[in-house]
């Protein structure tokens, strides 16, 4: 068997379309991501633990007959509280970027502990009535988790990007991001505008959680595979960028489907990350 | 003088005072405990499966000492959590023997820990059970026992195991496709089974590799699919086997015939697609197996644990069986030699078969390792049947295809 065959055209085509699917998963993992290190300049970590937190109390309401989707009416606003509690505790110690990724990594192992001792460290799977729907389109199929998945990171992102492009909160957000001094001076509230960030973004990620427990099955452990690729996804599509992550997502998930259908499945990292470099080497502002 | 009549009442009041001394030594073990050393991958992503070897070490010491300890000593186990990391591994079991002195040591979860515990026991010449090592041309050290029955050449004797299987199957394949992972204790066996598959006149049509933790299984899946093969070797660990089923079922495919190497053997149990998927094991809890001295009584308390601590899957198999050995090994080396000293234990281990939940086990092969006792599984109607080789299947049952 040679390393390159050449893919039947519904293979490439249903390839592109898995990879489409989950480059939308990237994006919306990465999303309040690339918010929180662009404008909050806060590297939180704990944004993988959080997703993971929230599939797992996703799968939890499931088990007890609650709609997955419906679970996003509690999971939602409980995170936003998560995530200002966070950030308060954070902004009182003043932390860098960098001390804030060892302090928020430290926080994922604690969360991973904490889902391990109440779920245990087994694979979990949602079962829903989602779980087995599917449709057709041509030779194509469409699986409807994945399809959800998609209409909600293109939803989000795109609502997002409105906000910071439209609205005085957007635009406070991104001039104290620009130049906090100068903001304050302008009278940008800055404590509470990064409350209300912080709170986004985990809502955001718990959004990401509920998807990731409608598509994947779930061990605690799993969460530190995603970091990789969420990363790249973030500084593909720039930080503070609301469309970028998943724009970039889409991309790499895109390039790695395309990957395994035509070389080896082995490969697809390589390909993401060699995308990531080539864009650091000709735009390094990018993940400034 | 007229024999006294043996009444029923009698006989068993005899019985008792006559037994009696005895029972009273076996459950009262005395003096310093006999102190055996471990670690675990009892957090991290190998967790999930040292969990039941957590499970099995309590049981065992806890019935150990039931019966008497060691040596008439009671024995405890010291087990410390390698966060499934080799190089911790390395650092904690030299740390059981220079500073908390352990007398013997225990095997611990999964190939790289063992290595790195291989390495430190070779150090201190201690002898050193392990359950599962997935790779026996690297068990170099003379004192070191694996537990896990899968012979000294099992990328050769388990595929092969695997298309006798097949061969004698409703449908036997012609063509077939290889897709693994690219987990060291993995990938070997699954470029022997490539090898066996020539060898037999199959047809590959699709060979694919992919990292350990890989997430995306749909691209895979496609591929699959493309190729028509009528029978799926996926060398998977974990849970590979149910991201690629549940990748599968969103193209509505089926293979005819599919094989996971090492699944997770509850998650996949569970799943629907999984119908009539293979695997292989050392022991299920399920006759013929369970009629080996001490095993029924094992899967009982087993379950029951197992259950309480909430794992998915309950029942014993290849995991929980090896650890359960690896510990009548150990056991069987210190009694037949009444002592702790790990040269003779060793020799003795090496030199005769050792009566376990396995069968009578040697070590006197390639490596220490003995006899591949390798099955082949089936998941029929939700449940795990051994199908393969037919004085060992579950009564009534055959292998299907898709």
């Amino acid at each position: 068997m040679s390393a390159f065959t050449l893919p039947s055209a519904t293979l490439l085509a249903q390839s592109v379309l898995s990879g489409i699917f989950v480059g939308a998963l990237y994006g919306l993992m990465g999303l309040g991501l690339s918010l929180s290190w662009g404008l909050l300049r806060l590297i939180n970590l704990a944004h993988f633990a959080f997703a993971f937190l929230a599939a797992y109390l996703c799968l939890q309401l499931a088990s007890h007959g609650v709609d997955p989707l419906l679970t996003l009416l509690g999971i939602v606003p409980a995170f936003f509280a998560l995530g200002v509690l966070l950030h308060w505790a954070m902004a009182r110690f003043a932390l860098t970027p960098f001390n804030s990724l060892l302090l928020t990594f430290g926080l994922m192992g604690i969360v991973e502990a904490i889902i391990q001792s109440i779920w245990t460290a087994d694979f979990r799977k949602l079962e829903s009535v989602y779980a087995n729907q599917k449709f057709k389109v041509g030779a194509l199929y469409v699986p409807v988790p994945e399809l959800i998945t998609l209409v909600l990171a293109v939803g989000l992102a795109v609502a997002i990007w409105a906000v910071l492009r439209g609205t005085d909160l957007g635009r406070s957000l991104r001039a104290a991001a620009e130049d906090a001094p100068i903001a304050a001076a302008f009278g940008v509230h800055q404590k509470r505008n990064a409350l209300l960030l912080a709170g986004t973004c985990a809502a955001l990620v718990s959004i990401a959680g509920v998807c990731l427990a409608l598509t994947s099955t779930l061990a605690p452990s799993q969460m530190y595979a995603w970091i990789g690729v969420v990363f790249a996804a973030v500084m593909l599509g720039g930080l503070g960028s609301a469309l970028g992550p998943l724009v970039a997502g889409t991309l790499i998930g895109v390039s790695e489907a395309v990957t395994m259908a035509v070389t080896a499945p082995s490969w697809a990292p390589i390909v993401s990350f060699t995308l990531l470099i080539v864009v650091l080497v000709l735009r390094p502002g990018r993940a400034g | 003088m007229t024999p006294l009549p043996l009444t029923r009442r009698t006989a068993l009041a005899l019985a008792f005072l006559v037994g009696l001394p005895g029972v009273a030594l076996a459950q009262a073990p005395a003096g310093q405990p006999i102190r055996i050393g471990s670690t675990l991958a009892l957090t991290g992503p190998l967790a999930a499966t040292a969990q039941i070897h957590r499970i099995v070490g309590d049981i065992y010491v806890e019935q150990l000492n039931k019966r008497g300890g060691l040596l008439g000593r009671p024995v405890e186990w010291i087990v410390r959590d390698d966060q499934s990391k080799p190089d911790l591994a390395r650092t904690l079991y030299e740390q059981l023997i220079t500073a908390d002195k352990v007398d013997l040591l225990m095997g611990p979860y999964a190939t790289g820990a063992i290595l790195s515990a291989m390495g430190v026991a070779q150090r201190y010449n201690k002898v050193l059970v392990h359950h599962t090592l997935g790779i026996p041309s690297l068990a170099k050290y003379d004192m070191q026992f694996p537990a896990w029955s899968l012979g000294s050449e099992p990328a050769t004797t388990v595929p092969n195991t695997v298309f006798d299987a097949l061969a004698a199957g409703p449908k036997p394949p012609k063509t077939v496709a290889v897709v693994t992972s690219k987990f060291p204790s993995i990938q070997f066996m699954s470029a022997g089974a490539r090898e066996v598959l020539k060898k037999r006149g199959l047809q590959e049509v699709l060979f694919l590799e992919w990292d350990f933790g890989n997430r995306d299984f749909g691209p895979i899946a496609n591929r699959i699919k493309d190729a028509r093969p009528d029978f799926v070797w996926v060398g998977a660990i974990g849970l590979d086997g149910n991201l690629l089923l549940d990748a599968m079922k969103k193209i509505d495919y089926t293979p005819p015939q599919h094989f996971y190497l090492y699944p997770a053997p509850g998650p996949l149990v569970s799943l629907p697609e999984a119908k009539n998927a293979l695997s292989v094991t050392i022991f299920e809890d399920q006759p013929p197996f369970t009629s080996h001295p001490g095993a029924a009584d094992f899967v009982k308390l087993y379950r029951e644990r197992a259950t309480k601590a909430g794992l998915a899957d309950p029942s014993v198999e290849t995991q929980a069986a090896a650890s359960y050995t690896a510990w009548q090994i150990l056991e069987a080396g210190v009694n037949a030699t009444r002592s702790l000293d790990d040269k003779a234990i060793a020799s003795w281990i090496k030199a005769n078969r050792v009566d376990t939940i396995q069968g009578k086990l040697r070590f006197n092969g390639t490596g220490n390792f003995g006899d591949d006792l390798m099955r082949v599984k089936q998941v029929q109607n939700g449940h795990w049947v051994v199908v393969w080789p037919k004085e060992v299947a579950t009564p009534g049952v055959k292998l299907q295809a898709n």
